[in-house]
């Protein structure tokens, strides 16, 4: 199976490495990153799941030097392991409290799975979710490990305010919300977390290759 | 310093926008419009990089409390300087006290929806990972993270090179693009295009799309005929840009705007071009876009074409504050 290279317009590649979400293909993805990083073309790489979007510093006459300059650069990649010195690797645990006002959607999520809400916060709580990306807002860590019992379809119609630690899942994902904003995922808790502040030398307080745990503090019925 | 009069929220610090901090969440904010920001700078003899701000709540007012240089450019609003007209893409200067009025975009020979005061020396506010550009999302950024309200005291850079009493004409009005009468957007078929039922694609590439009142600077949502996938699927999250085109469930596109989230995973049908970015940053809510196929060599004449009158604005503000002594 082959990567498949897209335009995102004018301004950015991405760059889709096949196969299924694993932690494996992340570390590689995130040696990818690191790699492109130091590309005269690119101004930023940027990890998503299972995925790499390069922002290109100028618009190119042609892409596709590039593209085949990022499929080789794929083949070559060594998964990297993060560690303390390249400010990843550190575990978080996460107080949350799921259901209620706190959750609104995990009725949908127990509609879709037919798991009670005891199980969805049970199968919820158990894994160590590796942090794959940061996106969607300033802080937001896109993580790995969710069991797939739990998956639930994105909303068809995107909530306009989800509020700032918003526990949710979208397909087969997780994370927390850290700020408010809109979302097309389903809330399922919430957790007090501070995941961001630009006046910080390093503004983020998570970092890919970190790992969250979730802790339920109350579940709410 | 430019103390805000009026009580309308959503105008903001914006410059070209954040890049370098995507990878932190931090998506790129910046002027819906950026050639009308780039323009309004190089006219008053700023770089193009420096900030202004962006109204898209009209009427709007605010008062001058040094004086200086100024100029409006984007949407056409019927602006006053002390009950004085004021000619839009012109620099004007203005001295302490006086009180500038924005009025409401009017039919003119090109409607747009958001205007750029820009000033001699640009807004001065701190730049915030790297960029002045308002994080509404973050709360960052611009003036103290959020909206102008009023009293706000917001602060003008220095310049010992402002350029006074000169214009530009709008690039609406050098570029037009139309496409059966409606204005035209140019977009790129982006990775899920091809997705799409036949029906689909059809009807999004020739059927006219209303800008709908759910619109703002993180994104438009489209309504028009409902676009369906032969086997709808579930991406996973990745990097996206302003301009990418989504389609959730529902079936009616929604283009990310500049205050859009830096990653999505809703399907993706196409991408704005770049250089059309801020045609779409200008269409007025409940007016109607089409959008128009087209290829990469197409895009990047599109953006030689907006370098060019930019750099031809750079040159005239240049020779303008020569002749004048201006400069």
């Amino acid at each position: 199976m082959t990567p498949r290279i897209s335009l995102l317009g004018t301004t950015a590649l991405l760059f889709e490495a096949p196969g299924e979400t694993s932690l494996a293909t992340q570390r590689r993805i995130w040696s990818l990153a690191r790699e492109a990083q130091g590309w005269p073309e690119v101004a930023e790489a940027v990890p998503g799941v299972n995925n790499l979007m390069l922002s290109l510093a100028e618009l190119p006459d042609d892409p596709a030097p590039l593209a085949t300059r990022l499929q080789q650069a794929w083949a070559a990649a060594e998964p990297m392991t993060p560690s303390a010195d390249s400010g990843g690797g550190r575990m978080v645990t996460l107080d949350v409290i799921y259901g209620g006002a706190w959750g609104p959607h995990i009725a949908d999520v127990m509609a879709h799975t037919g798991l009670s809400l005891d199980e969805i916060v049970a199968i919820h709580t158990t894994p160590d979710y590796p942090v794959f990306a940061i996106g969607s807002h300033p802080g937001y860590c896109y993580l790995g490990g969710m069991d797939q019992r739990i998956a639930t379809p994105r909303r068809q119609v995107p909530v306009l305010n989800l509020p700032g630690g918003a526990v949710s899942i979208g397909g087969g994902q997780t994370g927390v919300s850290a700020s408010a904003g809109p979302s097309g995922w389903n809330t399922i808790g919430s957790t007090e977390m501070v995941f961001f502040d630009p006046t910080l030398p390093v503004p983020c307080l998570l970092q890919p290759g970190d790992v969250i745990r979730f802790r339920a503090k109350q579940v709410v019925r | 310093m430019i103390e805000i009069l009026s009580d309308t929220a959503l105008a903001t610090v914006q410059d070209l926008g954040r890049t370098g901090a995507l990878r932190m969440g931090v998506g790129f904010a910046g002027a819906m419009d950026d050639l009308a920001l780039s323009a309004g700078n190089l006219l008053l003899g700023n770089d193009e990089t420096e900030a202004a701000i962006e109204v898209q709540i009209f009427p709007f007012a605010l008062r001058f409390l040094t004086g200086g240089v100024f100029a409006i450019t984007g949407a056409a609003c019927g602006a006053t300087l002390d009950g004085a007209p004021v000619l839009p893409w012109w620099s004007v200067a203005v001295e302490a006290g006086q009180i500038l009025r924005l009025g409401v975009p009017g039919p003119a020979a090109w409607r747009g929806s958001r205007a750029y005061i820009c000033v001699a020396g640009g807004i001065d506010v701190p730049v915030v990972l790297g960029s002045r550009s308002t994080q509404l999302r973050g709360a960052f950024g611009g003036h103290q993270g959020r909206a102008l309200r009023q009293h706000d005291l917001v602060p003008v850079g220095r310049t010992d090179r402002p350029v006074v009493g000169f214009g530009l004409i709008a690039p609406a009005v050098v570029e037009p693009l139309l496409q059966d009468g409606v204005p035209a957007i140019r977009v790129l078929k982006a990775a899920e295009h091809d997705l799409y039922t036949a029906d689909s694609l059809e009807a999004f590439w020739s059927q006219p799309w209303r800008i709908t009142p759910q619109s703002d600077r993180y994104g438009y949502r489209l309504s028009g005929p409902s676009l369906a996938m032969a086997t709808p699927i579930e991406l996973r999250s990745h990097g996206i840009v302003p301009g990418v085109i989504q389609v959730p469930q529902g079936g009616q596109p929604i283009v990310q705007m500049r205050d859009a989230q830096p990653t999505g995973g809703y399907p993706k049908i196409g991408t704005v071009i770049g250089a059309d970015l801020w045609r779409l940053g200008q269409a007025p809510i409940g007016s109607h876009i089409r959008f128009v196929c087209s290829d990469w060599a197409e895009a990047v004449a599109a953006a030689a074409r907006n370098r060019a009158y930019l750099d031809d604005v750079r040159r005239l503000a240049l020779l303008h504050g020569c002749q004048t002594g201006e400069g």
